[in-house]
């Protein structure tokens, strides 16, 4: 456990979770993305309601890991399939039907097929559920009631307390550079939201 | 460099979305059809869907009781109805998946504005279709041994049969689309929750929206995932179909045993798809208002798309003729020049309602006045839900009828329980449709929202580029990788 966590599982007074800066277009939050992870922030995150063109560049991030998950299980379904049929028509019950031999492989390759397939979708989803760590319904960042704009028509960046960089002054002083037309301070306790500048800061 | 969705003029691109669409827009539009009261409309569709739907219940449970001999099927059509409907309802669930996978992976943009809507109507055909293999047993309650489970005859299924491949096809494909579908919902599930103003609701789609944040660090994973998924149905969709094909291709029965099957299958499947797709979208987008984002363009793809297949299908009934006259085999020709064509047949005239609907009515899309009218588009998308259907009702009983025996010739009817279990399979399958419709995000919101060109990160950059160049400051902080990816364009 990191050191953050630690204290505040010993304290008792509220602790900042967040910073959220609210942007109005793609370009915007693509632009403060990249500000962000220049300045070096590592926990930092960006919610849009459509994944934006050229945003994992722009934050640093690597490659998605989900392909690695899906594989290797698809791979079982391949086999998994095989040795079915192979021990239960060739060896546990061998049936004849037609004279064809009981271990016929080419009249395999339709389950194999779509036992891989089977396999490989429920690795994809379930895979990816596990990288993107859902189901989870509680997260500080539902207690702004500015935030359900995400799925609307906004943008945002948010930078987490956890991070090795965060810093209650310092950070807002880098937020209020990125020109968000509205910025707030969320904290853990599910209740408060800071309002730290709002209106329109510099618009082009 | 413009926006990369921006429309490209010169060749004749026009904007995927109506004038003026904007982000708030296609919230709007599409959640306010779940947040308002249904409309009288939807009551009586309803209302009218699941009587159907209680109908299929008592004609089934009928069956349970009495056995398949309430059924026309006899010596020597065994296969009739069931499987008819069984083949029509797989074929169109097949058009979801192909606008959600094989349209993505061809980076078909306008897909988005029909995805959402034939992947649902996908999930509920299948499960029209998976009523008839679970009922045409006979004894319902041993449907199991077509499963590899262990049973008291310590028996297992024979996997050489292209009985247990369509098992195991169809099956998976259920599964596969469903969570495809899932998938597809949950960023706009998380709309509906952000929206909703009664706990309950907010409850029940927050549930379902699994705590989705929008998180670019969860887009990244979760795009990844809708192209694995989009890469392993594109040859589930193919298969599905064929393996189906394979339950007729693999006997010895002429008219089934022939090689073009899979192919011919697979092109009608997604015919009749995007014929019920065309079916129920004009209804659903005359009554809801959504013609801002499912604009004339997208109807008019979709005839082009029932044109190409309509002819592929056109091409493999007259394959059938010249391989059957090619052979040489007697069965083969008496089977399709007499059988099925010659108007003495018993069955002709379910060849020639399947020739005219199928092959000669989508016709007419050669001509872009038909093309973009949406009573000709209506009719003609009824009259290829209708045409298919006949296609495996000439397939299955004209094949069958009469065997290599002629003593045991026969003529097939089908008795009132076939007729009410397969109006009642319109009945569940409609149910589950206006269910959808109600509850359920009917446009893929944040898909739609992904091919505006606001959506596009140099949108602004580039329209205010010819007065200044304030964005120039931006890019002394960008990451090389963005700098790069910027002189690129």
């Amino acid at each position: 456990m990191s050191a953050p966590q630690k204290k505040r599982a010993a304290g008792r007074e509220k602790k900042p979770a967040l910073y959220l800066a609210e942007f109005n277009s793609a370009g915007e939050i693509l632009h403060a993305a990249q500000k962000t992870h220049a300045a070096g922030y590592k926990n930092f995150d960006t919610h849009t309601p459509f994944p934006v063109h050229g945003m994992d560049d722009a934050m640093g991030l690597s490659d998605s890991k989900l392909g690695l998950i899906v594989f290797p299980i698809g791979l079982m379904g391949t086999i998994g399939a095989f040795s079915m049929m192979m021990w239960m028509n060739g060896y546990d019950y061998p049936i004849v039907i037609g004279g064809k031999p009981p271990t016929s492989i080419p009249s395999m390759i339709p389950i194999m097929f779509e036992l891989t397939v089977l396999f490989s979708a429920f690795a994809t989803v379930f895979g990816m559920f596990h990288l993107n760590q859902i189901p989870r319904h509680h997260h500080p960042i539902f207690t702004s009631d500015r935030f359900a704009g995400f799925s609307d028509d906004k943008f945002f960046l948010s930078i987490e307390a956890e991070d090795p960089k965060f810093d209650v002054e310092k950070t807002k002083t880098f937020i209020a550079g990125l020109h968000a037309s509205h910025v707030e301070l969320v904290f853990d306790d599910d209740k408060t939201v800071e309002e730290v500048s709002s209106g329109h800061a510099e618009a082009h | 460099m413009s926006s990369v969705n921006l429309p490209i003029k010169s060749i004749g691109e026009t904007p995927l979305t109506a004038e003026g669409t904007t982000f708030r827009s296609i919230t709007e539009t599409v959640s306010r059809v779940t947040e308002n009261p249904a409309p009288r409309g939807w009551w009586i569709a309803f209302l009218m869907a699941s009587s159907f739907l209680g109908i299929m219940t008592m004609a089934i449970g009928y069956l349970f009781w009495m056995g398949v001999g309430v059924w026309g099927n006899n010596a020597p059509v065994y296969w009739a109805w069931d499987i008819t409907n069984f083949v029509w309802w797989i074929g169109i669930g097949h058009a979801g998946t192909l606008i959600s996978a094989v349209l993505f992976l061809f980076r078909q943009k306008w897909r988005t504005a029909i995805n959402r809507f034939a992947e649902a109507m996908t999930i509920f055909a299948v499960i029209c279709a998976l009523v008839f293999p679970g009922i045409h047993v006979g004894r319902a309650w041993l449907a199991y041994y077509m499963f590899p489970l262990p049973n008291e005859m310590s028996i297992w299924p024979n996997f050489k049969s292209p009985l247990i491949w369509d098992i195991f096809a169809v099956s998976t494909y259920a599964t596969v689309s469903t969570l495809f579908w899932f998938v597809g919902l949950i960023p706009d599930l998380a709309t509906l929750r952000d929206r909703a103003k009664s706990p309950l609701r907010r409850k029940i789609y927050g549930a379902l929206a699994l705590g989705w944040r929008g998180s670019n660090r969860a887009w990244q994973n979760y795009e990844r995932a809708y192209l694995i998924l989009a890469a392993l149905s594109t040859p589930l969709v193919l298969s599905v179909h064929s393996v189906v094909s394979f339950d007729f291709a693999t006997s010895l029965i002429p008219g089934w045993h022939t090689t073009i099957f899979p192919p011919y299958f697979v092109a009608g499947a997604v015919f009749s798809g995007f014929a019920m797709v065309m079916t129920l979208m004009l209804v659903t987008r005359a009554v809801y208002g959504v013609r801002s984002i499912v604009m004339m363009k997208h109807l008019e793809l979709m005839n082009k798309i029932m044109l190409t297949t309509g002819s592929l299908v056109g091409y493999a009934y007259g394959m059938e003729f010249f391989i059957a006259w090619y052979s040489g085999d007697q069965y083969e020709q008496w089977l399709f020049f007499h059988n099925r064509a010659s108007l003495d047949g018993p069955f002709s005239w379910a060849y020639w309602i399947m020739i005219s609907c199928n092959v000669l009515s989508p016709q007419v899309f050669w001509f872009k006045k038909m093309r973009t009218s949406i009573p000709v588009m209506f009719v003609v998308s009824i009259l290829i839900n209708i045409g298919m259907w006949f296609e495996r009702f000439v397939i299955i009983v004209t094949s069958l009828h009469r065997d290599f025996l002629p003593s045991s010739w026969g003529y097939y009817k089908p008795t009132l329980i076939d007729i009410f279990t397969y109006l009642g399979t319109l009945g569940l399958f409609f149910t589950l449709f206006l269910l959808f419709i109600r509850w359920i995000p009917m446009v893929a919101i944040s898909e739609v929202k992904g091919v505006l060109p606001e959506a596009d990160p140099h949108h602004d950059a580039h329209a205010s580029h010819d007065e200044s160049h304030e964005d120039g400051h931006d890019e002394a902080v960008g990451t090389p990788a963005i700098v790069a990816a910027e002189a690129e364009e």
